[in-house]
């Protein structure tokens, strides 16, 4: 226990000193983060719950375009500003801009919410392949309607208010670093609160035999709406950021990238390691590092390279990080068992 | 709208069904496929926008592009089998998550390999054929369309009597039953796969010369063309070939409907909401009786 905190302190603190230490990175990082919130919701759904789900880019994009509605929408006529597009007339003074961001992201973590809520009950009773196809679809779908919706920027794209002129050339960096990094720590916190009740072991139990599990007298339908709709908070909490911090949002190319972080999102979980606590975390850490740090490399041939990594990592490394670290160093990563309940089960066969 | 404009329905009917037939070609692939490997090939509008490729590529080179319903399927097997070789046989008894999942990567890659290779331009080979006009010139249908719903419906009753008569599709209906026990009466199911995996790669390859001539391809086009086709597939049922094509043409007319009265925008978006709508149906007529979707 005593290495855990241990373990939690340093990062705490190497989170709080990252923006003063390497100042350059500050946008990088704060991506980090939500790409780390995005793998950590999608595992609920993906490892804990089984249910893999192509759907979550849905809430993030969601969440992105309320955000920036509710902040514009908020002090001047909505219409206008999209219509406008890049030339500004209508300037945020900063009380407006934060007290925008606050409302604007209370209201990107719960409409998505209350949406997972609702399209949950209709569509989680499908399982497996259906469910993910079901999911994708609702991606898309979800990109090419808010692409011919005049009011939120249509095909030609919303732009994002632009931060005022408070604190500094480095204000906007650090403000958006520590905004994913708060979204990261309460993420983080509320997951691991989740993964120590009885609540994951309901869902690990729909994951390995929902029929069963609903003969125990589990109402599944209730338990997996809730880890969608704990998912679907975090990822348009996540979303609305990220929309302040690229700026602009797209239908398809920025909100509802079912084609990138849709998939990222999948694919940082799997690499990392579904169904476990650290598992998104090191899976998301590695995917962004080795995508930062190859991008430049593959100049226009990063799509290609992204097909090769998800047919690579796919069939060749489905336990992911955590997995593999489980096998090879099962005394320090493996499942705790109890020793005597461990004999006891031995006894009874 | 329907009832004002009698002709313009009768269009619609038209089009889509003319349409819905193209689309249950691809779907039969689909079933195919699904049927006899168990596996959801995400990457299937890929492989039909890559054979409408071949056909664009022989009518800029002087030759006829209806031409391409011969070669496109020949150059396509080979593609099938080829990506059978490399990836779809280490996802064939695995989890269908595996499978689409590691589909999507091949969907990936060739929609960016194909941007590379062949431009990001819609392009379309014109075949020529001009045009045949219905009552009064009220409604007005391309012949190219014609000739190509003929041309799938050809193909298609083909492959029933290839699969009804011949070695290879007593081979593929055996696996597809029941793989082991053909293992165990000496069809070398590896083959099988191979095979059947090529062939669904051919019939998309014919779908996609027929899409080129008669309307547009691009490189990013695919994805709408693999969610269509497992639609249909759901829809009918596998195994069921008179009900993919209802289903088939049925999409085409509501796509057409979909396209006149929300207009040309929300029409991919209208695919696959109704994607959506169809699989909360079923769930919920299935959820009465405590089943679901298997």
């Amino acid at each position: 226990m005593n290495k855990n905190v241990l373990l939690y302190a340093v990062i705490i603190i190497f989170g709080l000193a990252a923006p003063f230490v390497f100042p350059a990175f500050k946008v990088q990082l704060s991506i980090l983060c939500v790409l780390i919130v995005l793998a950590t919701t999608w595992n609920i759904q993906g490892g804990e719950m089984g249910y893999n789900t192509f759907g979550n880019i849905l809430f993030y994009g969601l969440g992105m375009y309320l955000c920036a509605s509710v902040q514009v929408g908020m002090f001047f006529p909505l219409a206008e500003w999209t219509e406008s597009g890049g030339e500004k007339t209508f300037v945020h003074t900063p009380t407006q801009f934060f007290q925008g961001m606050a409302a604007g992201l209370v209201v990107a973590a719960v409409v998505p919410t209350i949406v997972a809520g609702l399209i949950g009950y209709a569509i989680l009773g499908l399982r497996g392949h259906y469910f993910a196809i079901c999911t994708l679809g609702l991606g898309v779908a979800a990109g090419e309607i808010s692409g011919g919706i005049e009011i939120i920027g249509a095909g030609q794209g919303f732009t994002t208010p632009p931060f005022p002129n408070v604190g500094g050339l480095e204000a906007r960096g650090e403000f958006f670093y520590f905004l994913s990094f708060g979204a990261l720590v309460l993420t983080f916190i509320a997951v691991r609160a989740i993964y120590s009740t009885r609540f994951r072991l309901i869902l690990n139990a729909i994951r390995d035999n929902e029929d069963k599990a609903e003969a125990m007298g589990i109402e599944t339908m209730k338990y997996k709406i809730i880890g969608w709709m704990v998912s679907a908070f975090f990822c348009g909490l996540a979303g609305g950021i990220m929309g302040g911090l690229v700026g602009y949002i797209d239908s398809t190319d920025v909100a509802f990238d079912g084609r990138e972080m849709g998939v990222f999102m999948v694919l940082m979980a799997i690499l990392g390691g579904k169904g476990t606590l650290w598992g998104p975390v090191i899976g998301a850490t590695a995917f962004h590092i080795f995508k930062e740090g190859f991008w430049t490399f593959f100049l226009g041939w990063q799509y290609v390279a992204l097909g090769v990594l998800i047919v690579v990592i796919v069939i060749y490394f489905p336990e992911g990080i955590m997995g593999w670290l489980r096998e090879k160093y099962p005394e320090r990563f493996g499942e705790v068992v109890d020793e005597a309940d461990r004999k006891a089960q031995v006894e009874l066969k | 709208m329907v009832f004002q404009y009698p002709m313009i329905t009768v269009q619609a009917c038209l089009d889509g069904i003319l349409l819905g037939i193209l689309f249950a070609l691809i779907a039969y692939g689909m079933a195919l496929q699904w049927g006899v490997m168990n596996i959801i090939n995400i990457a299937q509008g890929d492989l039909v926008i890559l054979g409408g490729y071949i056909a664009y590529f022989m009518y800029l080179y002087g030759i006829h592009p209806a031409w391409g319903v011969i070669v496109s399927p020949i150059i396509m097997y080979f593609v099938g089998v080829g990506i059978y070789k490399l990836v779809i046989n280490k996802v064939v008894d695995r989890d269908l998550f595996i499978s689409i999942l590691a589909t999507f990567g091949i969907s990936i890659l060739f929609m960016q390999l194909m941007n590379f290779a062949f431009g990001a331009d819609v392009v379309l080979a014109n075949s020529g054929y001009g045009t045949t006009f219905l009552f009064d010139s009220a409604v007005v249908l391309p012949n190219s369309k014609i000739f190509s719903a003929f041309v799938s419906i050809v193909f298609a009753i083909c492959l029933v009597i290839y699969m009804k008569k011949s070695k290879l599709g007593r081979a593929i209906r055996a696996t597809a039953q029941n793989a082991r026990a053909a293992k165990i009466l000496g069809v070398d199911t590896e083959k099988v796969y191979a095979a059947t995996f090529g062939l669904n790669a051919a019939l998309c390859g014919v779908a996609g010369a027929l899409i080129s001539i008669t309307f547009t391809i691009h490189p990013y086009m695919g994805l709408p063309y693999t969610i269509r086709s497992f639609m249909i597939v759901i829809v009918a049922g596998l195994g069921n070939l008179p009900g993919v094509a209802m289903s088939g043409m049925g999409l085409g007319v509501f796509e057409e409907f979909a396209d006149y009265i929300l207009g040309t925008e929300f029409r991919i978006g209208s695919v696959f909401l109704l994607l959506v709508l169809i699989l909360v149906y079923r769930r919920f007529k299935l959820s009465r009786k405590r089943e679901y979707l298997k």
